[in-house]
Parts: structure tokens; sequence; C-alpha cells
């Protein structure tokens, strides 16, 4: 089986527009989470998100482009022009054939979906824009991505909610793990912080009206978030061969169902997922000492999740790290473990371990060794990436360091 | 319909019950409703009473609308009938 490295990073997010400005935010424990910007927001009964603040479309895109680009769209290409850039791959040839794009996104063109909405229902228009459908689809955004890099292999978009992206990057990481691909650009984008977006995600009484406070006894409810990450994965052997400067190695996925509940997560169904990405990447559970949490802010994930890890690990568990950046840029839905992806390779690549912050007070079911509230310094040579999902959908990334 | 019957029709509809089989001491629970089901009839009361009810479903016992039983909540709906009336 082939070796997948990856050779480019990107984001555009809550705490920073690439990733530099990402990692900075990261180390000291920066909060993106903010009042919302958005229309109707006085209808909204939750008003905070983690929203990219002063962010204008037309600083990126011109006309035609915008009529095509919904945010989430515009959110992935500018992630994808950084890890792409990053890579210093071109495509052309066989390797074009041979490399492929997957994202995950939960809503796609959600806010093209809101407004176009509004303006038939609410003003009472009968027309819309022509281009309405390219651009609302899901996988628009992957396949504006392979048109502008010229990536002719596999490209499609996965949607499992809150698992979209490690579901994304675990096909990604497969594809080229079995020799079917040389490169993929893979990751996520969310663009949900319109008024339909969060209205429907206050129906289900799991929000917080004052913050995301993963793991802490009182923590009340996720944040909503936005913004897209990006990587380039790579076949080892190639990115070598060209003598790429390579961020981390991805050693091993693993996706597991609860079939049991479609909303209440399930300990079994996230311990088998994370047990799994240990077991495939073949290392011994106490090599793992970092893990990005899921860590929505909820009651029910926090203690589920932390209930899981400690199954998983037994002892090792009180020994290794688990932090939620979703403190600090909120929950990007089907973007969130792209983004959260960061935290890993910057765990692994500069020995910085991303605090959950927001943290007040602890939880004895939430035992663990959280990272609460200040960055930490360590070297860690393997980091776990979980998300657990609506439906009941787990998928867990496993990364090492590259040495 | 009083009122009290009016809740007890919604809780009944989502424990999938006759309305004479739910009792005031009952609690959630007992009558087979889970937390999604919870979330519906709270949801039905605001429809049906045009009323907001305070619920976070992280901490339900944070909020002051009491859901430990079908009479509490009979009770805590005309609470927040009277406040929020006019």
């Amino acid at each position: 089986m082939a070796r997948v490295v990856i050779t480019g990073a990107g984001t555009i997010n809550p705490i920073g527009g690439d990733v530099p400005s990402t990692f900075a935010a990261m180390r000291e424990g920066r909060c993106g989470i903010g009042p919302l910007d958005i229309p109707d927001v006085e209808r909204l009964a939750i008003q905070i998100g983690g929203q990219i603040k002063g962010y204008a479309e037309t600083d990126h895109f011109n006309r035609q482009q915008i009529a095509l680009y919904d945010r989430f769209t515009q959110f992935t290409l500018l992630a994808a022009r950084q890890a792409v850039g990053q890579s210093g791959l071109k495509f052309s040839g066989a390797l074009a054939d041979q490399s492929g794009v997957i994202f995950g996104t939960s809503g796609g063109g959600l806010n093209t979906q809101d407004e176009n909405y509004r303006a038939v229902y609410e003003e009472g228009k009968n027309r819309v824009h022509p281009f309405i459908v390219p651009k609302l689809m899901n996988n628009a955004a992957a396949s504006h991505v392979s048109m502008e890099w010229n990536l002719r292999g596999p490209t499609f978009t996965v949607a499992t909610a809150c698992a979209s992206s490690n579901h994304a990057m675990g096909q990604a990481f497969n594809m080229i793990r079995c020799g079917m691909t040389k490169v993929m650009v893979t990751g996520g984008s969310e663009a949900m912080l319109c008024f339909g977006g969060i209205k429907a995600w206050e129906g289900l009484r799991v929000m917080s009206k004052d913050g995301c406070r993963p793991f802490s006894a009182t923590r009340n409810g996720m944040v909503q978030g936005e913004g897209a990450g990006v990587f380039v994965f790579e076949d080892y052997d190639h990115a070598r061969a060209r003598g790429a400067d390579i961020l981390c190695e991805v050693i091993g996925f693993a996706m597991t169902s609860d079939a049991s509940d479609i909303v209440m997560p399930s300990k079994q169904g996230a311990a088998r997922a994370i047990a799994g990405a240990v077991r495939d990447a073949g290392v011994p559970l106490d090599a793992v000492g970092y893990i990005n949490a899921h860590g929505t802010g909820t009651a029910a994930n926090d203690k589920t999740e932390c209930a899981a890890v400690a199954d998983v690990f037994g002892a090792h568990a009180d020994k290794l790290m688990i932090s939620s950046t979703k403190s600090m840029h909120g929950h990007l839905i089907g973007g969130t473990g792209a983004v959260e992806l960061l935290a890993c390779i910057m765990a692994l690549r500069d020995g910085v371990i991303a605090p959950t912050i927001g943290y007040e007070e602890p939880d004895p079911e939430c035992a663990l060794d959280v990272v609460p509230n200040v960055a930490r310094d360590a070297t860690i040579d393997v980091a776990l990436s979980n998300a657990f999902a609506f439906g009941g959908l787990n998928a867990v990334i496993a990364l090492r360091r590259f040495a | 319909m009083t009122t009290d019957d009016r809740i007890i029709a919604i809780i009944a509809e989502q424990a999938m019950l006759e309305p004479g089989d739910v009792t005031l001491d009952a609690s959630l629970a007992d009558l087979g409703i889970d937390s999604l089901g919870l979330v519906e009839c709270i949801f039905a009361i605001e429809e049906g009473f045009d009323i907001t009810v305070p619920f976070n479903a992280n901490d339900p016992s944070a909020s002051d609308f009491d859901i430990s039983s079908v009479g509490a909540i009979i009770a805590a709906v005309k609470q927040l009938q009277a406040d929020q009336a006019g």
C-alpha cells in the first residue's frame, strides 16, 4: 500500500484567513465567536456564531464568478488556492488524470437557497437568476476546484453532516493508499450562517446563546461557525521524488455507524471508530498523544466522547491530550473536520497543542486532559481527529509526525 | 378544550397514547417520550399557545420551565401564558 502525506494546507475560518494566522490564533486561544451580522438576526433566538468578519466576496472574485460561487464555494476556492500553492504542484498530463477532489459539506449552497427562497416566497418574485442550481449544488465547490486546477480524476462531494470532511478526507486517503490516484485535493467547507440555516438549528434546542465551552461543566450547547479547510494529500513516493515539503503523514482512517439514534451519540459507535483508526494506522494505542475532539459543547456529545476515549485507551486516556478547537471557531458542520485537522498538523509539526478555551469548571463526566484555556508545548508522534455526525455516523483520521 | 386538555392532547400524540391514559403525575419518560419527542412537544406547545418556552436540551433543569411531570408542564405553560400575555 502507498504511504500518503500532506503537502499543502489552506483555510479561511473565523480565527484566520490562512494557515499561519489560524495557527497563531490557536496558539493564543483566540475566540472567533461573536454577535452574528446577518439579515433578520433580530428574529433569531440564537444570535452568536463563528462568522468570518470583514469578508467581502468582491475582494476575491469577479461578478461572473460570484454568479456561480456560493459562499461555501468561495471559501473552498480561497483555501484550495493556498493549499495547492503550498504544494507547488501543477496538474497536467497523466498527473492530472490521476488526481481528484473530494470535499465534505452539509448544507452546500445554503445561502443561495436562503436568498432565493426569500426572493420567491417573501418578496413574491417570479424569476430567479439562471445559475441558482449550479450555484447551490453540494458538488459545486469540488467541481470548481477541479476546473481551476485541472484535476481530472475522481471528484465528488460527501455529505454526512458533521462528519462530512472527515469522511471526504478518509476517501481521499484510501484512494491514494490503494494506488487509484496520486494526488487528492480534499477537506471541506460550510457556510450555514444565514437566517434559515440558524433557524433550523435553533429548533433542535441544542444551541448555546452565549458561547461554546466544550467539556466545561458550564457548557450549554454548540455554536455554529463557517469556513473551509483544504489539503493536498499526495502519494509519498511522488512527493519525495519531487522534493516536496511534507507537513505530516496520514496513517489511518476508520468509519462506523451507530445504527441506533438519529441525533443522540453512542459511546460504542464513537469508540469503534477511534479504535479502528488506530488499528488501521498500525500504531500502538499509547503512541497517540493528541486527539482533536469532536467536542461540540453539547451535554450529550462531550460526555459520550470522553467515555469513548476512556474506553478505547484505558489508562493511557489520562496521559493523552484532547482539546476542542470548536471553542474558538465554532462548529463548521460539514467543514469542521477539515479546519480541525489543522490543529493536529500544528501539534505534530510545531509541537503546539491548541487549547479548549472557554473552560470554566471541571465536569466529572469529562475528566480527561482537555488542555483548558492555554495552549501547551508538547512533542507528539500520532494525532487523531474525531468527527461524530447526526445520523450516528463517525469518522476518525490518524496522522503521524513526519520526521 | 381547556388548556389542560390541549396540553395533554399534545403529549398524548407524541406518546402515541389516548389522552385518557396520560396522567398528571406521569413524567414524559414514563410515557415513553424521548429527547426528540420532548423537543417536539415543546414546539407544539409554543405553536398551539403562541408562547416562547425557554428550554435548552443541554440542560433541561436550568430553565424555569419545569418538565418533570405532565402536571408541571401544564402549570409552567399557564405561568408563561400569564407572563407573556399582551
